[in-house]
């Protein structure tokens, strides 16, 4: 049993099949693609930024890949979180962009920033699920900033990553469903 | 659509009202007014006359969907027009918003065009 096989099929990945086997659970490509293709519209509608996404890949830990996360947990088909987190050379060219004006550190301006991007990806993924069939339910996000701060996923399944570089600099997505 | 009507942003979020003023701006339209959520929005519409409502659906204390109810339960407010701006794209949020009256509606993200389209709608 195999249920990878489609994972990145919108936006190029490609991917290995025993990259996933190792982490112990099944991952379903067809609930992680939305959240792909959602980041992506998101932050070209929103902020004129080109994205590259790269491999994705199994995390084993809890440390956040970038300085300032939006967490936002998701009911329905399957339970869990998705967060997305961005070092501060990406964060402030897509905020920068979407506010029309330079930021030049992490502040309150740019926290909301991320609440909102995390808010618009969810709901574009869910509308993407809902017309596969997969009804999901998202709470209002949360956002956590910080060198080497933590994301610590409630749910048992595999958390998900999927790195992006934009000109100013990279972020992940991280998906993790009990799925 | 006259350029001066005034316009109430209701969002949680101030980046969104940025981003909405931001837009409205380049449509023309500059007489706005802020509330970060259905309760606040409630007392502004007590206190000024507002042309146009532009909502946020997920907001904490009142959510947008309850703030439509409540504009539509108002004998002083029930004919204000209301754009649902919002990340909730599901067709059950699509259909609660349309039976509870709303105007229009748009899903995040949205370009300028978008919104001014919606706003010819609602205006003519």
């Amino acid at each position: 049993m195999f249920g990878l096989r489609m994972l990145g099929r919108d936006c190029g990945i490609k991917l290995r099949k025993d990259g996933f086997e190792q982490g112990g659970g099944m991952v379903d490509v067809n609930l992680v693609n939305p959240f792909i293709n959602a980041t992506l519209n998101v932050l070209g509608t929103m902020a004129s930024v080109k994205t590259e996404a790269g491999k994705p890949y199994l995390k084993k830990d809890n440390v956040a890949r970038g300085d300032v996360t939006g967490v936002i947990g998701i009911t329905g088909e399957a339970n869990g979180t998705i967060s997305v987190t961005f070092d501060e050379g990406s964060i402030l060219k897509i905020v920068s962009n979407m506010f029309g004006e330079e930021m030049r550190e992490l502040n309150d301006e740019v926290e909301d920033a991320v609440g909102e991007l995390t808010n618009m990806i969810s709901g574009q993924a869910r509308m993407e699920l809902e017309e596969k069939g997969k009804l999901f339910h998202a709470a209002i996000p949360s956002v956590i900033t910080g060198k080497n701060h933590k994301i610590v996923h409630i749910t048992k399944g595999p958390q998900i990553a999927i790195p992006f570089t934009t000109e100013g600099g990279s972020f992940t997505i991280e998906v993790c469903l009990d799925n | 659509m006259d350029l001066s009507m005034k316009i109430l942003i209701v969002d949680d979020f101030a980046t969104m009202r940025r981003i909405m003023k931001n837009t409205l701006k380049q449509i023309g339209l500059t007489n706005v007014i802020e509330a970060d959520d259905g309760t606040t929005a409630l007392k502004e519409l007590e206190s000024s006359k507002v042309d146009l409502i532009i909502s946020d659906w997920n907001m904490p204390k009142m959510t947008g969907i309850e703030l439509l109810k409540a504009v539509r339960g108002s004998s002083q407010l029930k004919d204000t027009p209301f754009l649902m701006v919002t990340a909730e794209a599901q067709k059950q949020n699509v259909l609660e918003a349309v039976q509870a009256g709303v105007s229009n509606y748009v899903v995040k993200p949205f370009t300028p065009e978008a919104i001014s389209e919606k706003l010819k709608k609602i205006f003519g």
